[in-house]
């Protein structure tokens, strides 16, 4: 009997044992390899972090549906919008002319660009869906420059490991990991549908992030922060859908 | 004298029949917090406020672009929701992994769950479906094992209903979307995935609410019991 349980207990140990240095591993390769989300300390931090480390382990390279120009919704939903604020209303009434997108951090070389400066580079068009997280969704073509190529404009350093972007909005930011950074679809979106891009659906400038739910897709973007940690934004915990008890990673 | 007990059920099953349960039930009141937040169903690839829908809830919602006829809105809940929604999944397919790897490696499913053709004879159905109806208690030598009504919707729920919801709702994340096109163009298009998900939850809500009552029928504690400790302990024996 006695030693029935102590070879029990023995064996109960090695497996725990065992378990403990696994699951240390496994921590630290998955933060090596940049599985593990910055909202993984929250409460649901545990089934967050599988989603987004099984996700960017299939999905690193994986492109976003396309549509055939057929399937193009007639009447696409913009959702509702907060009010813009005066300053977003001086540079509407200018035909945002004064817009700028501002791009820093762990750059070679800080820039900022107007409009017509993005327009005059390489444009990029795909028709993708954009999916609400409460389940509507609709199809357009949007156009505009892939984030990849402004990146590589302004030489993003090699250790950089997010893109952090912001919105006219007050307190409405958000980033994105690299994978989807520098991935071909994700586009600093100026047109949809063929024609400017709409105030309501985002106009003058918005981030298509076509393999996440329309959340991460933030409108009226006017700086990018390129940067190899998010603890100094906000809450620390990737932008500000965490804070306000949303997922950061939006790719389901 | 040494009593001899013959455990109802195996100890994984019974482990894994509460994590499925607990997931379960997270997954619904989640996913029902989700779905209020849009109570509208479409077909296709496509829809929202401006798209004719295939039916429409006539529940209130918890946001304010839905025309759902209430004059009020409800609270949004879909941030702890989705993210329980998805913790919860992850339990209940790891534990759905476990179970099947336990259930097909230790006979489990071929002695308790599999059906020989005899079972599925018009004779042996139809005394079984009477059975049901007069809502009779299982006989005894039956309790040691599953019935076949009972073995059938359990295959269903199973090998059909698990799938089905898991398929479903894989379908509605658009990463998975891209890294595997055909599971939603198989089902016809991403808000046709959403809504296959939702019947099927009725469905599995369906079989909960008649596994519940049959297990009422069949002596609650008795039968509960068995699930959660292998042999009946006497106090419980004795209610």
């Amino acid at each position: 009997m006695n030693k029935i349980s102590r070879r029990k207990l023995i064996t109960a140990g090695l497996v725990g044992a065992a378990g403990a240095t696994g699951f240390a591993v496994a921590v630290n390769l998955a933060k090596r390899y940049g599985l593990i989300p910055p909202d993984a300390g929250v409460l649901y931090g545990p089934g967050e972090t599988l989603t987004y480390a099984a996700q960017r382990l299939l999905s690193r390279h994986s492109m976003a549906r396309e549509f055939a120009r057929s399937e193009i919704s007639k009447d696409p939903f913009a959702n509702e919008v907060d009010p813009l604020g005066i300053e977003f209303q001086r540079l509407r009434d200018g035909a945002f002319v004064d817009w700028r997108l501002a791009v820093d951090g762990m750059v070679a070389r800080p820039m900022s660009f107007s409009l017509a400066e993005l327009k005059s580079l390489p444009q990029s068009a795909q028709i993708t869906f954009i999916a609400c997280e409460e389940g509507w969704s609709y199809i357009a073509e949007w156009s505009g420059v892939p984030l990849a190529h402004v990146l590589n404009l302004v030489g993003a350093l090699p250790q950089a490991r997010y893109v952090v972007y912001r919105s006219i909005q007050p307190d409405w930011w958000d980033s994105i990991d690299m994978s989807d950074a520098l991935h071909p679809q994700t586009l600093l979106t100026l047109s949809m549908n063929g024609g400017e891009l709409p105030v309501p659906f985002g106009g003058p400038l918005r981030l298509r992030v076509p393999r996440q739910l329309g959340y991460k897709n933030v409108k009226y973007v006017t700086s990018l922060t390129v940067t190899d940690s998010l603890k100094r934004f906000g809450k620390g915990l990737g932008s500000s859908a965490p804070e306000g008890g949303y997922a950061w990673y939006a790719g389901i | 004298m040494p009593e001899i007990f013959h455990p109802r059920h195996p100890a994984i099953v019974r482990i894994t029949h509460w994590l499925i349960t607990l997931s379960f039930l997270a997954l619904l009141l989640t996913g029902v917090e989700i779905l209020i937040s849009h109570p509208r169903f479409y077909w296709g690839e496509i829809g929202n406020v401006n798209t004719r829908p295939l039916f429409t809830l006539p529940i209130p919602s918890s946001r304010d672009t839905v025309p759902t006829g209430y004059g009020y809105v409800l609270p949004d809940q879909n941030g702890w929701s989705r993210y329980l929604h998805f913790e919860a999944a992850w339990v209940a397919v790891l534990t759905g992994l476990l179970y099947l790897a336990f259930g097909f490696s230790k006979g489990h499913f071929r002695r308790n769950l599999f059906l020989a053709p005899s079972d599925l004879s018009p004779t042996s159905l139809a005394t079984d479906i009477a059975r049901h109806l007069r809502f009779g208690r299982p006989t005894d030598d039956e309790a040691g094992s599953y019935n076949v009504l009972q073995r059938l919707s359990y295959l269903l729920v199973i090998f059909v209903l698990f799938p089905l919801i898991i398929w479903t709702g894989l379908a509605m994340s658009p990463a998975i979307e891209g890294m595997f096109p055909a599971l939603v163009t198989v089902l016809g298009g991403r808000q046709s995935a959403r809504t296959m998900h939702f019947f099927v939850t009725i469905f599995l809500v369906l079989f909960l609410l008649i596994h519940v009552l049959m297990v009422y029928l069949a002596g609650f504690r008795k039968r509960v019991g068995a699930m959660i400790v292998d042999r009946l302990p006497k106090a419980v024996e004795r209610l």
